[in-house]
This record gives structure tokens, C-alpha cells and sequence, in this order.
């Protein structure tokens, strides 16, 4: 049995390899790393490659003493840059790693240009459980982190793409995962019916789990039903992908508060999901609350009585309150609804208000004014009837530390006049049900303590997610704890460690056909952002219904799609290829190739072609080239062309698409 | 060769020179030599040098003959004036464009080939005649266009990409420009654009015949184990006689070079040129040594590179012949036509 340089911990194998003694106070006694495995010939075939990348670690850090006569030590100059760290290349691709989920955008938006739209569609199925609803309402974390963004241009419209891919894939139920045939004997509860809940049952069901889900409102869905209206977001699309996780084979208790954690954890369940989202909104307690209470409202509670076809009806002149989305939701709706003057004010500067810049856009597309710097300070009636509203106005001044505060101006308070008032300041949790003597610790702001990596709270057999976990996120975030509280819940029942996360599924694979051929596109659009086309607005303001982005065609999609640089296709060097012919350097379009002596990084940083200044984006190090100078790639404005691996004469260079899938219990 | 235009995108730091340019604005359409032809080296350091020197690009006129070496002109300077002439034919084309009008910058690229072969009459009477030209030859030792043949700088001994030994002695191109009396000679390697660059920038900014000898390896036919021309080879056996720093005018002269290895070297403009010597023997202002030094070099194998040579006190052809200051699409009838009173005059002085 040969084992050398292996060793067997936690049932895996791990690869060992000694550091001489000289490197030791750099690099540490031993090189080590876990093989995730726990076949000896499996470990056997995996050590060869990862003893080699060891030892050449070792070398550079003796060829890095070497060059500094030993007057510096390895710390002085950069590490080598160990790809073979999922992370490395993950960081490459900004949407991905910018997604709460995860999600292998480039690698969706090309099944996208290939017209490939089920395809497209199921990647994101997977990820993030509702392509249909979150083309449409994610809050799109991704498209900021956008490459585009750092080349001076407007981001990829990665949202809307991925609504494309919904609106134009086949039918998918033959491709969705079913319950098996027998369940594994072990039963799960579910408080709460939104997207995190739904996210636990998608992953633990497939997984022969039997999940009951309980909720108080009629139908599943949560906010996404309740609160995000129809206009925004269709109840066809909600219903179709609601459905697809009902139909799985989830239990459901509908019209089931829970009431009692206590009681309910007397109940047969071996595990049990809290997702109860933050569902109560914040009131704003001012003179005349009380007396004028018949037409103040609270916004989140406005729109579900609105989504349940409670209210359709409002006053001619409505105060929205607040600078969130809900905000945006609330006047939209109430100009649907009927009224003809309606105003957000907010006691923050414009430019400070917390709702999206697309939903700000939106609303004021509608013509819906926003008046900023407006601290509310009583509700005027007529003897209990709302008339109006007083204001403040104040102006926003920051201290050193940056802190805000709101001061009053001279200005006379300002009166608007008003029939209805909608108050969208804020949500809270609300979690009197759960008793605080049944060993589930609550910290700061009376939330419960939930571990942020594991989901789990101080009970062991309950874990939270979604907005009930930290309070109120949005749909992505949901999916993604949903996701990892999945892992969690299936390793408690399983009795596996909770906190031995599993390794997500990585793939590079090379992208070369020919000399000058790629199964990619590597040409560079130079296209403007393209804008989603809008329903006529006299159409559209007449019902809630309507929804107003008609989303891209399939020839607008095209071409969004080509906007996308293909950052998971990673620049793989190879040191020992490299002639150091300075080809790649010449040719690359945005400089970010060098090759220069080792140093501290700040110094290599400045000395580089063009400063890499930007400190969240890598440089890639090689290691030491045969002139002993190394090469150092800055990642940050990269374009992805492939012109660097198209020049390399000996093929140093090569692009490659690295597939990151982050683990699921099922993976 | 490449299938996609080289995107237009550049780093959003990029920096501009004093006429407001990228170091980009300075490039050509893309390359269509061979991925890691040295030739694409020299073009990239043709760009930063121009961009260093806040060159106008209409300001220079690009001449070149035939080869690999001689299409690379297309691949820089796009808004530069050009010539692509007959094979070994640049420096005719380059003398009657300087008679023509001599405050172009003359960059004339050329191959070993296009100028040890075919072209040498044409280079000898240039480098005799100090025709104002920057004269790049970029040498692989073969004529890459044609598919890998010896070419006349290609040494005894070394080895074609099929094993067959060349049997001629070379040419030295810098020993023979010496003899003949170019004021400005250098050799560079296109793999080292830190000594490149400043070399090419003196010798835009020298007022007479300056040959910069830049071996340049050809990645298809020559780079291989046995040639004397390959990447590896030259990195073994580079001797830099000279670290170079060129100083425009105006600029404070900051090299921290030794007492007693440095020399400074006025060009005709006011700018400088201060360069470090590395050798104790080797002093690039005098002819007789910078030959022997060449020769030595070569009997040991050794590649002697940096400015070999620099005579600041030449005259260029302009002012040896006392050429019109105006380049002549500028003269009209007025100055070009004597008049009948001085036509009489003449007329008389003849009898
Ligand atoms: C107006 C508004 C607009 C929004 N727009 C967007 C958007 O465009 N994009 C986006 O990404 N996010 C948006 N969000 C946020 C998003 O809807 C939430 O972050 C998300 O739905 C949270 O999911 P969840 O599963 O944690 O909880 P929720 O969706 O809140 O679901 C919780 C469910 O639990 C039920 N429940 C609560 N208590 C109990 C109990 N004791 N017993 C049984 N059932 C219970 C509730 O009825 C509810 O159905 C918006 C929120 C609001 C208020
Ligand atoms: C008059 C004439 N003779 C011969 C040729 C064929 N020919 C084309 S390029 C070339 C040699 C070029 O060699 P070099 O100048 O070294 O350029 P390289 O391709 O090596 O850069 C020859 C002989 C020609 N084009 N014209
Ligand atoms: S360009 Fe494409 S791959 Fe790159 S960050 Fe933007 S969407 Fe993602
Ligand atoms: S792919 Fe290569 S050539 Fe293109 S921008 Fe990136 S490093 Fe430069
Ligand atoms: S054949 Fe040789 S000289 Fe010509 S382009 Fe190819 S590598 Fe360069
Ligand atoms: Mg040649």
C-alpha cells in the first residue's frame, strides 16, 4: 500500500509534504491539503499533481530567498498564486462571486446567445430556484461587481437576461428533480412560505426528506406574493414557479399560523425551517396617529391587503412615506389604484434613499415626485378625518467619522395636503411567538442567535434563513441560505458534522479549437447597454396588472448577451511554456501583463505597466521564469479577449472556462 | 495572426502624453506575423518610444522594403505617412523623401534580408552619405518571409530549423555602418524594450544616418536549439556595453550612475544623452575601439549590445548638400522660377 505523502483524517485523504527547514517560519512545517476522498487509489491518482504544485511552491519561496541574498524573507515578496484554490478564479468572474447564490452567470448568458434558453433557464434553476421571478425583481448584487463597470460602462443586464431565459425556454417540468421514491424516514417543518422555506424544500425533498410546510396566509410564495405587486411581477409567473417546488411533493398546511414554538417543537419533526420573513412594518407614532388612524397605513401591509384583492381603492391626493422599495411599490400601487396626486417624501437627501436606482427610476418615470430632506412631524385632521401632513425640513450633515445626522433649516414647516398616508419606513421581525425559555438564544435587537455559516440557532434542531434570519434582504439572499441551511439540516439528521462544509464542484476546461479559434466569442461588443422595452404608459397606469418591462426579444437579448465579456473564461499561464517573448505583453489591450522582479505587493502594485490600484482585484503570480523575473497578471480590467493565448507562440496562454457550482446537499 | 480586431477598450488609467495621446492612439492594424515573431516586439517598442516623445504621427514617414521585418510598419503608427518599396530599395525611396522634405522623422524598417542581401549597396551609400534616417534592421537571420533561408548576418556554423550548417561568415551590420562613418550606431534585442526604447528615442532624436541592429528572433524558422539567433541563445550570450537614458530638453538629468562610467552626450536639439558604461574599456566615441571591441566580441560568441557608437558632431546629408529648408511641395512658381532679370543675368555670366 503506497502511501507516501498521504494521510487519513476525518475518513478523507490528505496530501503532506514537508518544508525544509530554512522556509519553515515563511511557509509553515508542512504543506498540506484535503483530497476529498476517501478511496486510497483515488488519492493515489490525485497526489502526484498536488506533491508537484508543493514542491514548486517550495522552490519559488528558495528562489525568493536567493534573489534577496537572503536579507528579505518569502513574506517580502508575493506568493505564488495557487489556482488550484477554487476561490482564485472564482473572484475572476465579479457577478458570480458578487451573487449571494452563486450564480454561473457567463455561463448562462452564452447558452443565451446560443439560443439555448431551457438550458440557460435550468442553470439558473438551480442556483437560484426562481429565474422567472428574479429576472424580474432580484436586487441584482451581481450587476454592479460587473467587469463592464470597470471598463467605464453601463453593467451587462444580467437581471433581465435571466428573465429572457424564463420567457423563452420549453417546458421544464420533464427536467425538474422528483421526490424518490422512498422517503428516507425523516421529517422536517417549515414555518413560512416564501422563497427560503421553498429553497430548503426544493434541497431537502429530492433528497428523500418528507417537508411539511405551514403558513398562515391562504397560498405560498410570501412577500413575493403579498408585497412585490403584479405589475412588477405577474402572479403566472410567481404561481409556475411556486409550483414547480409544491409539486415536488411538499406537504402544505396553508391558513397555519404557527403560534407556539414551544408546542410545535412537541411535534414529530426531526429538524425544523424558520422562514418567517420580517412581516411586520414599522409605524410611525406622531401627533394625530391615533385620531387620523382610518386613512394611515402601513405600506407592506397596504400591498398584501392589495394583493389579496382586499382594498381597491384609495384617496385622489397620497403621502408615501420612506425612500425604500417598498416606498416605490406603495406609490406605483396607489396611482393604479386610482389616486392622482401622489408624493414620496423622505427625510433623507435623494441621493442617500435606500431603494434601487432602477425602482427610483421607475417611479419617477410615472412622474411620481420625491421630496427629499422632509422629516414628518404630525398627521393634520379634522376631527379625525386626515387632511394633510406637517414636515421639517432639515438638512444632512456629517461629522468626521461620517455619521449622519439630520439637522432642521430655518425654513417654515412645510403642510401637504393628503386623503391617505402610506407608511413604508422599514419591516421588523416579529417573534413573539417563539417562547425565550425553550433554549433558543436571542442577542442583540431580540433577534435569535443563528450561526452564519450553518443557519443553525442555539437549538440544535432549529434553523432560520431568509429575512427572518438577520433580518429584512431580498429573494436571492433567501434562496442562498435556503441552500446552506439545506446542507445543514440534512448533516444534523444525518448526525455529520454541520460545520465541515462541502467543497464546491469546480471545472477548467480549455477553450482552444484551432490556432486562432475559440468555442467561445472573444470579440469585444463595443454595444451601449440595451434598455428593457415598457408597456404605453396610459395602458399601464390603468391596472394593477399590467406588467410594465415587456422584457428584451430574443434579438435584444442577442445582443445584450454579446455585451458580456465571459469572465469564467480564465488566463491560465503556464510558466514552464513560456519563452518570455514579451508577445502577450505587447498585444494585450488593457495592460495587464507584466513580467518584472518579485517584491512586496504594494511595490509590485505601483511598478507594474499600469498601477493596480484597484486592491479587491488579484494580480496573478507565476512562478519564477527562467530570466528570474516572474510574471505578474493584474485581474481587475481584464477583458477576457484571448489575444494574450492567440499571441503566445508557445500556448503559455490559455483561455479556459472554469465552471463553478456551488454545493448543494444534493451535489 | 489574429481573427478579432484588437479591442478598442484600454486600461481606464491609461496615461496621455503631452499631445493628449494613449500610447494606443499610436498603434497600427493588427499583426498578421507569426505569435511571438520578435518583429511584433519592435513595433510595441517603435509605439512607446514615439508616444514617450509626444511625437505627432504625421510627422513621421514609415519606409520599409520587403520581408516580414518590412510589412511590420503596418502594424504601428497609423496616421503616419509610409512607403513600402521594392525589395532592398527602402534607403533610395528614403533619400529622395529627404530631399524632398527633411523635417520628417524617417524611420526606415528593414530585415537582414532586405538589407545585408539585396539591399546592401543601397544601405552602405545611406550610412555614407549620413542620410537623416532612423535605419531599424530587424535581424533574425533568415528571410522568415521566404520561408527560412540563411540569411547574409546568419552565423558560420549555426544551425537551419532542418539541421543543415550555415557555411559563410556573417555580415556585422553596426561593424561595417562604423567603417562607413554612421554617426549613430547601436544593437538592441527585441526581448529587452529597457535598453530598446531609450536607444530608439536617441536615435529619433540624432540628426544623421543612426542604424539600430535589433536581433529579432523568428519564432518559426529560427528559434530553435543550434541557431544563433533564438531567444535563449541571445539571452545567453548578451553583453551590454551600455545602460542608455535619454533626456529630452528641459528635463533634469536624475541617473544615479557612477563616477567615472558615465558619459554625456549633447544632441544637436539641446536634448541628452547620458549613458552608463559597463565595460571600463569600452568608449562609445571612439571609432577605432568601438570596432575592435566588435570584433572581439564576435570572435568569443559574445553579442555586444547598447549604443555602440555615437559621433554627435556629424553633418547629415541635408546640411552637407545645403538642401532647401522648404520641403519642396511647398515652394511655388515665386521660388521656384528665377525670373527673366535673373535669367539674363546668368545667361551673361555664361559667356
Ligand atoms: C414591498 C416589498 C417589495 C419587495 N421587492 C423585492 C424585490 O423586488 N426583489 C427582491 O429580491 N426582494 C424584494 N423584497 C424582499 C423579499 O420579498 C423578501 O426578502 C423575501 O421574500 C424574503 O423571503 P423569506 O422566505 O425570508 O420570507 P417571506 O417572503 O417574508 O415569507 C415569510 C412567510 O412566512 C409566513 N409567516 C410568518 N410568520 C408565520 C408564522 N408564525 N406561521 C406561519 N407562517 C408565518 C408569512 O405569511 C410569509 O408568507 C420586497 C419586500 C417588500 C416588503
Ligand atoms: C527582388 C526580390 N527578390 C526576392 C524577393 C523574395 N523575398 C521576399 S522577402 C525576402 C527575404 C526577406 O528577408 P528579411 O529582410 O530578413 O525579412 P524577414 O522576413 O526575415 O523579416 C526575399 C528574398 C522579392 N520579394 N523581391
Ligand atoms: S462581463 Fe459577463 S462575466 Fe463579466 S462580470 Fe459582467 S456579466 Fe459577469
Ligand atoms: S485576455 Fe489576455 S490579452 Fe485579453 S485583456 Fe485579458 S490578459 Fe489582456
Ligand atoms: S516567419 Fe519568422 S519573421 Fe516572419 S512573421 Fe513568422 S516569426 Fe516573424
Ligand atoms: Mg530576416
Amino acid at each position: 500500500m503506497d502511501t507516501k505523502y498521504l494521510f487519513k483524517r476525518h475518513n478523507t485523504y490528505w496530501v503532506k509534504v514537508a518544508v525544509p527547514k530554512d522556509l519553515r517560519k515563511e511557509l509553515g512545517f508542512d504543506l498540506r491539503t484535503s483530497l476529498h476522498t476517501h478511496e486510497l487509489s483515488e488519492a493515489q491518482k490525485l497526489r502526484e499533481a498536488v506533491v508537484e504544485g508543493f514542491k514548486s511552491q517550495i522552490f519559488a519561496a528558495k528562489e525568493n530567498l536567493k534573489q534577496s541574498n537572503g536579507k528579505g524573507s518569502v513574506k517580502t515578496f508575493m506568493p505564488i498564486t495557487d489556482t488550484s484554490d477554487p476561490q482564485y478564479y472564482h473572484k475572476v468572474v465579479d457577478c458570480q462571486y458578487a451573487c449571494p447564490a452563486h450564480t454561473p452567470v457567463p455561463e448562462y448568458i452564452r447558452k443565451i446567445s446560443q439560443n439555448e434558453y431551457t438550458e440557460a433557464y435550468m442553470i439558473n434553476w438551480e442556483s437560484n430556484v426562481f429565474p422567472g421571478i428574479l429576472g424580474r425583481t432580484c436586487d441584482r448584487p451581481c450587476e454592479p461587481a460587473c467587469r463592464r463597470t470597470r471598463t467605464h460602462e453601463k453593467p451587462v443586464a444580467i437581471c433581465r437576461l435571466k428573465r429572457v431565459a424564463a420567457d423563452f425556454k420549453d417546458d421544464v417540468s420533464n427536467l425538474l428533480p422528483k421526490a424518490p421514491s422512498n422517503s428516507n424516514g425523516k421529517k422536517i417543518a417549515l414555518i413560512g412560505g416564501g422563497p427560503a422555506s421553498l429553497t430548503v424544500a426544493r434541497d431537502l425533498i429530492v433528497m428523500g426528506y418528507e417537508c411539511t410546510l405551514f403558513e398562515k396566509d391562504p397560498q405560498a410564495g410570501g412577500l413575493m406574493r403579498t408585497n412585490i405587486p403584479s405589475f412588477r411581477l405577474p402572479e403566472e409567473v410567481l404561481d409556475a414557479e411556486v409550483n414547480q417546488i409544491l409539486d415536488m411533493g411538499l406537504n402544505t398546511k396553508f391558513n397555519s399560523e404557527i403560534t407556539s414554538l414551544k408546542n410545535f417543537l412537541h411535534e414529530d419533526f426531526d429538524a425544523v425551517f424558520v422562514g418567517t420573513g420580517a412581516p411586520k412594518g414599522k409605524d410611525l407614532n406622531i401627533e394625530g396617529r391615533k385620531e387620523a388612524k382610518a386613512n394611515i397605513h402601513i405600506g407592506i401591509d397596504f400591498l398584501t391587503s392589495i394583493a389579496f384583492e382586499h382594498i381597491n381603492s384609495i384617496g385622489k391626493k397620497v403621502i408615501v412615506l420612506g425612500g425604500g422599495n417598498t416606498a416605490m411599490d406603495c406609490c406605483r400601487s396607489s396611482l393604479r389604484l386610482g389616486a392622482e396626486d401622489v408624493k414620496v417624501v423622505v427625510r433623507s437627501p435623494f441621493s442617500q434613499m435606500k431603494a434601487s436606482e432602477w425602482e427610483i427610476e421607475d417611479a419617477m418615470e410615472e412622474n411620481i415626485p420625491i421630496f427629499e430632506n422632509h422629516v414628518p412631524k404630525k398627521f393634520i385632521h379634522d376631527e379625525g378625518k386626515l387632511t394633510g401632513m406637517e414636515f421639517q425640513k432639515v438638512e444632512a450633515v456629517f461629522d468626521a467619522k461620517g455619521n449622519r445626522s439630520l439637522v432642521p433649516t430655518d425654513d417654515d414647516p412645510v403642510i401637504i395636503e393628503c386623503d391617505d398616508v402610506l407608511v413604508a419606513i422599514g419591516q421588523d421581525n416579529s417573534f413573539e411567538w417563539i417562547e425565550r425559555d425553550i433554549g433558543l438564544e436571542f442577542g442583540e435587537w431580540d433577534m435569535p442567535v443563528v450561526n452564519p455559516t450553518t443557519f443553525q440557532s442555539t437549538h440544535p434542531k432549529v434553523f432560520f434563513g431568509g429575512d427572518a434570519a438577520w433580518g429584512p434582504e431580498n429573494i436571492i439572499w433567501a434562496a442562498a441560505h435556503g441552500h446552506q441551511a439545506a446542507i445543514s439540516i440534512h448533516k444534523f439528521c444525518q448526525n455529520e458534522d454541520i460545520n465541515k462544509r462541502p467543497e464546491p464542484g469546480t471545472n477548467l476546461v480549455s477553450q482552444k479549437m484551432g490556432l486562432h479559434e475559440w468555442s467561445y466569442d472573444n470579440d469585444i461588443s463595443q454595444a451601449k447597454r440595451f434598455l428593457v422595452p415598457k408597456a404605453d404608459q396610459d395602458v399601464a397606469l390603468k391596472s394593477l396588472k399590467i406588467e410594465v418591462e415587456k422584457g428584451f426579444d430574443e434579438n435584444l437579448a442577442m445582443e445584450e448577451a454579446q455585451r458580456c465579456l465571459n469572465c469564467d473564461v480564465q488566463t491560465v499561464f503556464s510558466e514552464s511554456l513560456c519563452i518570455e517573448c514579451d508577445a502577450c505583453v505587447d498585444i494585450c489591450p488593457t495592460d495587464c501583463i507584466n513580467f518584472m522582479f518579485n517584491g512586496p505587493e504594494d511595490e509590485v502594485r505601483q511598478n507594474i505597466r499600469i498601477p493596480a490600484l484597484n486592491i479587491e482585484q488579484d494580480l496573478l503570480v507565476s512562478k519564477i521564469l527562467p530570466t528570474k523575473r516572474t510574471m505578474f497578471k493584474d485581474e481587475d480590467v481584464c477583458l477576457h479577449c484571448g489575444l494574450c493565448a492567440e499571441r503566445c507562440p508557445t500556448g503559455a496562454w490559455d483561455m479556459q472556462t472554469f465552471l463553478y457550482e456551488e454545493a448543494k446537499v444534493y451535489s | 495572426m489574429t481573427y478579432i480586431v484588437k479591442p478598442v477598450n484600454h486600461h481606464p488609467n491609461l496615461e496621455k502624453n503631452k499631445l493628449g495621446l494613449t500610447r494606443r492612439d499610436y498603434e497600427g492594424t493588427i499583426s498578421t506575423l507569426c505569435a511571438g515573431c520578435g518583429h511584433d516586439s519592435i513595433s510595441a517598442a517603435v509605439i512607446e518610444a514615439c508616444y514617450d516623445l509626444s511625437i505627432s504621427s504625421d510627422q513621421i514617414a514609415k519606409l520599409s522594403g520587403i520581408g516580414c521585418s518590412s510589412k511590420s510598419p503596418s502594424y504601428f503608427l497609423n496616421q503616419a505617412h509610409g512607403f513600402n518599396s521594392v525589395h532592398g530599395r527602402m534607403p533610395s525611396v528614403a533619400t529622395g523623401a529627404n530631399l524632398g522634405n527633411k523635417d520628417l522623422l524617417y524611420l526606415g524598417v528593414s530585415g537582414d534580408g532586405d538589407t545585408a542581401a539585396i539591399g546592401i549597396g543601397q544601405f552602405m551609400h545611406a550610412a555614407r552619405r549620413q542620410l537623416n534616417i532612423t535605419y531599424i534592421v530587424e535581424n533574425n537571420g533568415t528571410y522568415g518571409l521566404t520561408k527560412g533561408q540563411f540569411s547574409a548576418t546568419n552565423d558560420q556554423g549555426s544551425k537551419s530549423k532542418y539541421g543543415e550548417e550555415n557555411v559563410f561568415a556573417p555580415i556585422d551590420l553596426p561593424t561595417m555602418a562604423i567603417q562607413l562613418g554612421a554617426g549613430f550606431v547601436g544593437r538592441s534585442f527585441s526581448g529587452d524594450k529597457q535598453q530598446l526604447v531609450p536607444l530608439l528615442k536617441a536615435a529619433m532624436k540624432f540628426e544623421g544616418f543612426s542604424l539600430i541592429d535589433i536581433i529579432s528572433p523568428c519564432v518559426t524558422f529560427n528559434n530553435h536549439l543550434g541557431s544563433t539567433k533564438s531567444f535563449d541563445h541571445i539571452r545567453e550570450h548578451n553583453e551590454s556595453v551600455s545602460s542608455l537614458d535619454f533626456v529630452p530638453i528641459g528635463k533634469e538629468i536624475k541617473t544615479t550612475y557612477k563616477e567615472g562610467t558615465k558619459v554625456d552626450v549633447p544632441l544637436h536639439d539641446g536634448a541628452m544623452l547620458t549613458l552608463e558604461k559597463l565595460s571600463k574599456k569600452y568608449n562609445p566615441l571612439d571609432k577605432g575601439q568601438a570596432i575592435q571591441s566588435l570584433n572581439e566580441a564576435e570572435k568569443n560568441g559574445k553579442v555586444l549590445t547598447g549604443l555602440l557608437f555615437i559621433n554627435p558632431e556629424v553633418k547629415d546629408h541635408a546640411e552637407i548638400l545645403n538642401i532647401s529648408d522648404t520641403p519642396l511641395n511647398q515652394l511655388a512658381e515665386k521660388e521656384l522660377c528665377p525670373g527673366a532679370k535673373k535669367l539674363a543675368k546668368i545667361n551673361a555670366s555664361l559667356n
